[in-house]
């Protein structure tokens, strides 16, 4: 039986599928979050060096994480795109990309409020905090290029070089800045000093897979609308049911 | 033109686009008055005492430098794509991505070079001993060429674009950070006594790897932009 | 531990929940502007059927 694979790279199909796939992905993201916050503050022990504050990284881990990742999965679906002139990966990577933002974000406004307590100050130079935010300056670059070109192939394509430039450029950059960390001060303490207790380890891939879920229910339906404003003018969008008569 | 060879064609290339900005002199001219301007503004903003401004210097100049050469960024493939020589240079039957680094080639002799001779100058307001110059000028020399390439796939993408102009910054700066960070830190190597030339070595092989990649880079961005 | 003890995690309230207060809202924020979107999206769709509608 020869599967067929480009069955679902036809928006139309797949926008049935993303519709009926967000509900998998959106409960059991609001069910792993429950979970993880439970086990994260009442089940992990106090912190012998830093008691409370270290509870932030239940969420500023995951968040640093799913940022990279999500910009390596970007960066995947916009080659996909530029090869295979498949124009579903490039809404998916432009579906990606205002999530990743927003994870980047999430690090490094948790990563300051963790600074401030540990090391005394809200922003610290560290060599992580600094390559995040400069892998906010790429996801925002990414997003105001596709925003500032009218011809929706014309931005799919833009975007995509600019996105795989900027893949390749990250380990540059995320080398460059330990250099220049260790040029100015010294390592700093690692995150995750401390030997992890394994109820922390635990909130903390609960907390990671409970985002992860987020982000893809989010990504799909985001989708979902770029499908429908690319789409509007043919005929089965005029005949889906949520359009009505 | 078809029978020329691709250096016969690089050469052509780069006298035609140095001619044509010789002839609008004015332009090279902002961008290094630009650039003398943003360096002396620092120690009216900071003060004017020595050992901080000594220790500032490569900071500002290289600062000064990446901005500066953003400016110019816009020029690049601008004069040709309105006026449709563009188009007709995708269609060379040499390799496109060859006459597109002579046209990044061109841009840096117009705007990398000029800095690279006002730099020492300029390091002399900052007080900086004369070996952190030439670190400073090879630095330069090394570094100015990687952000005219780098720069050169950011216009390309936004070619004919309203508001390029700030766009191509936003694209192209982060890219630059770590042409930034070794080009500084080679200058403040030497002033603290350690030896630069890591830090050099490291610029040369950014410098090698975007030679290689960012013409045939840029040259698909053209041809998206262009569509 | 009651409530309240909870709630000042030994002191690093501000901490604790500013992150987890400003993610949550962020989160909040993205669920709301993605179905605003996607209802705008139907209403263009809507749109682009009358004017269709309209011309044949």
């Amino acid at each position: 039986m020869a599967i067929n694979w480009f069955k679902y790279s036809a928006p139309s199909s797949f926008y049935a599928l993303a519709g009926k796939l967000i509900p998998w992905f959106a409960w059991p993201a609001g069910v792993l979050t429950l979970a993880g916050l439970y086990i994260g503050f009442f089940v992990a022990p106090t912190d012998a060096v830093q008691s409370e504050a270290y509870r932030i990284i239940f969420i500023h881990v995951p968040a640093s994480i799913l940022s990279m990742f999500i910009y390596l999965v970007m960066a995947g679906y916009a080659a996909l795109g530029l090869i295979f002139n498949t124009r579903l990966s490039s809404m998916m990577a432009t579906a990606l990309a205002p999530s990743g933002a927003l994870m980047a974000f999430i690090s490094l406004w948790t990563g300051a409020l963790w600074g401030k307590p540990m090391w005394g100050t809200w922003w610290v130079w560290d060599a992580r905090l600094t390559s995040e935010l400069i892998l906010l300056f790429l996801y925002l670059g990414f997003i105001s290029l596709q925003a500032s070109i009218e011809d929706p192939r014309r931005a799919d394509r833009a975007g995509a070089l600019l996105a795989i430039v900027g893949s390749v450029n990250v380990p540059i950059i995320y080398f460059s800045v330990q250099w220049w960390n260790t040029l100015h001060q010294g390592a700093t303490m690692k995150l995750t000093g401390t030997s992890m207790h394994i109820a922390m380890q635990q909130a903390m891939f609960t907390m990671f897979f409970a985002l992860w879920m987020y982000v893809i229910a989010i990504a799909l339906s985001r989708v979902r609308s770029i499908i429908l404003e690319r789409e509007k003018n043919s005929q089965w969008v005029a005949e889906l049911k949520e359009v009505g008569q | 033109m078809n029978s020329m060879t691709i250096f016969g064609l690089v050469r052509l290339v780069i006298g035609r686009d140095v001619k044509l900005a010789m002839r609008r002199r004015a332009d090279v001219l902002t961008i290094l008055i630009f650039f003398v301007m943003i360096v002396s503004l620092f120690p009216l903003a900071v003060g004017s005492e020595v050992d901080l401004l000594r220790k500032m210097a490569p900071g500002v100049v290289w600062v000064a430098a990446l901005l500066s050469s953003m400016l110019s960024l816009g020029r690049m493939f601008s004069a040709d794509y309105l006026d449709g020589t563009l188009e007709q240079m995708l269609l060379v039957p040499q390799s496109f991505s060859m006459l597109v680094l002579s046209k990044i080639a061109a841009h840096w002799l117009m705007s990398g070079v000029p800095l690279v001779l006002i730099a020492p100058i300029l390091g002399l307001q900052f007080d900086m001993p004369v070996e952190s110059l030439l670190v400073l000028v090879v630095a330069l020399l090394l570094g100015t060429p990687v952000l005219s390439m780098i720069g050169a796939v950011g216009a390309a993408l936004t070619l004919g674009l309203r508001g390029g102009g700030v766009l191509v910054s936003l694209l192209v700066l982060p890219l630059c950070i770590p042409v930034l960070i070794f080009g500084t830190s080679a200058v403040s190597a030497i002033t603290e006594g350690t030896n630069p030339l890591p830090n050099l070595a490291l610029l040369g092989a950014i410098l090698l790897g975007s030679v290689v990649f960012s013409p045939w880079v840029a040259a698909q961005a053209l041809k998206i932009s262009m569509e | 531990m009651s409530w309240s003890e909870f709630f000042a995690m030994k002191g690093y309230a501000l901490y604790i929940w500013g992150s987890y207060g400003v993610s949550a809202i962020v989160v909040l924020m993205e669920v709301i502007l993605v179905r605003r979107r996607k209802k705008l999206a139907l209403d263009q769709v809507r749109i682009a059927k009358l004017v269709e509608a309209e011309e044949t």
